[in-house]
């Protein structure tokens, strides 16, 4: 009986062996219709390539930029059009890229964490580029300039600029940039009330709470969008938000990979198509991409 | 560690708010904790199922959602409180129930015999509640109500969440400045632990005078 089975186990070996190969070969003819590009083995590049998935940090409640879907759970959005053109770079333009990608959802305040802490492999979040963010990771990029911008109600006609809002209750997301720049600009202005999210401050302007929304004129534009005609953009930018891809602090070859492939798209217009068809759609005017900016 | 060392001023502010929602939520929570044990003591059947009720309902809903229930749900039916308003009633209710469960647990220890003396002697049931029941019943439970009043120290951080700046909230903020999670968070822990080993010491010294000895 034991010899029997042990021959019914290596019978069993082999076919899977068998059956292995075939499967391996048949997948990496495909691969190679694809044309994937190969790295120098040890990069970050090469070890994406292996484990077969980008990871990606992007926000869930982004409208224009990173949205999840309530019906079908995708997340759609510039932010992950532009992820998905740095896959690409990685795995070549396969048809199943979307199953290369894996998105994890990111918060303002939790993206140098996961960035550091190896969650995911690059942030596209709505990330401005700045010197304190620089000296604890990197950036390739920028990908799109926005500018900080000021949300109201609709019927509010008291607040023209960013001066008006002295003396104002203003509403940011937590660990944001945006409060810095709001006090350098109306130190009288009132933000003790912050949250998470910023669909929570629209929620609190809705209410009551506070008066004005603050942040870059793009994350507005789909706030605006999505409150049914109760807010609008006053268009009155206060500073300059450069958005770029957040990376790992030091990994300079993949810094100029992530850069590289901004290049590409921005000139083969790609760049602009996807733009045009996401935030632009929310009221902000197709600009020329800006370079990347490699320091 | 630069990092805290030089935000000290911002870390004592923020304590500040811990410190403040901490001890006037425990004192809401305290009287609602006496309240509902009363409740569900009482020989009275309705007292008995709102003091079940109020138990079963606020010590089984997370504190996250009970701070968003009434910091954005009341606001849509025209209630509408501050950030630390809003704080201080969620947290009260919540450590409110857990109070309440240990008093209860507290009245339980006093001799039946006694309670029907006092009945025979004529004491009507609050007199006897609040005369002879509930001060040998809370000084038979000091060291729980003491592990209540630690949660309740490190569950006032989830009031950052409806941006009541403090000890949490403060390490957040200056997160978001300096990009330095690491020794922000722990400057936080360090704060925490510096007010709930305080308050053990109290709670001990506490436990000596007031502790039941039979």
């Amino acid at each position: 009986m034991k010899p029997n089975r042990w021959r019914f186990a290596a019978v069993l070996a082999v076919t899977a062996l068998v059956l292995a190969a075939c499967g391996s070969s048949g997948s990496s003819s495909k691969a190679s219709s694809s044309k994937a590009p190969t790295f120098p083995a040890g990069s970050t590049m090469d070890a994406i390539q292996k484990r077969g998935k980008l990871i990606v940090g992007t926000k869930f409640d982004q409208p224009l930029f990173g949205l999840k879907s309530a019906t079908s759970g995708k997340v759609e959005g510039f932010d992950v059009d532009i992820a998905r053109e740095m896959a690409k770079g990685i795995f070549g333009d396969v048809s199943n890229i979307d199953s290369k990608i894996q998105l994890v959802e990111t918060v303002s305040k939790n993206r140098e964490a996961f960035i550091q802490n190896g969650t995911v492999d690059i942030v596209v979040a709505t990330y401005t580029v700045n010197d304190t963010r620089k000296q604890v990771v990197d950036f390739a990029g920028p990908y799109f300039l926005a500018h900080e911008d000021i949300m109201v109600k609709k019927a509010d006609n008291t607040i023209k600029s960013v001066t008006d809002l002295n003396g104002k209750k203003v509403c940011s997301a937590q660990g944001s940039t945006s409060i810095k720049n709001l006090m350098a600009k109306a130190p009288q202005a009132d933000t003790s009330i912050t949250f998470d999210t910023y669909s929570q401050c629209a929620d609190a302007m809705g209410d009551g709470r506070v008066q004005a929304v603050v942040t870059d004129n793009a994350i507005l534009a789909g706030l605006v969008q999505n409150s049914g005609g109760k807010y609008k953009l006053l268009n009155a930018p206060f500073s300059d938000e450069p958005y770029g891809i957040g990376l790992k602090k030091g990994d300079n070859a993949f810094r100029s990979f992530l850069n590289d492939q901004l290049d590409k798209i921005e000139k083969d217009g790609t760049w602009k198509k996807l733009f045009t068809s996401t935030v632009a759609s929310g009221g902000v005017e197709t600009p020329t991409p800006p370079a990347p900016n490699r320091y | 560690m630069n990092a805290v060392l030089s935000h000290l001023g911002d870390y004592a502010h923020g304590m500040e708010t811990t410190v403040v929602l901490t001890l006037v939520s425990y004192l809401g929570a305290f009287a609602i904790g006496l309240a509902v044990a009363s409740c569900r003591v009482s020989p009275v059947p309705p007292l008995r199922a709102i003091g079940t009720l109020y138990i079963d309902v606020v010590r089984n809903v997370p504190l996250l959602v009970q701070f968003f229930i009434f910091f954005f749900g009341l606001t849509k039916v025209g209630i509408r409180f501050s950030p630390f308003t809003t704080s201080i009633i969620v947290l009260s209710m919540y450590h409110g129930a857990f109070v309440g469960e240990v008093v209860r647990a507290g009245v339980n220890t006093v001799d039946k015999g006694q309670i029907d003396a006092a009945r025979a002697l004529g004491f009507t049931f609050p007199a006897v509640l609040l005369l002879l029941v509930l001060p040998q019943a809370v000084r038979s439970v000091v060291q729980p109500l003491g592990n209540v009043f630690i949660a309740l120290i490190k569950n006032s951080s989830v009031a950052y969440t409806i941006s009541v700046v403090e000890l949490t909230g403060t390490a957040d903020r200056l997160n978001s400045e300096l990009a330095r999670a690491i020794a922000v968070f722990t400057g936080a822990a360090i704060g925490y632990l510096v007010l709930a080993l305080a308050s053990a010491f109290v709670l001990r010294q506490m436990e000596k005078r007031l502790a039941m000895v039979r």
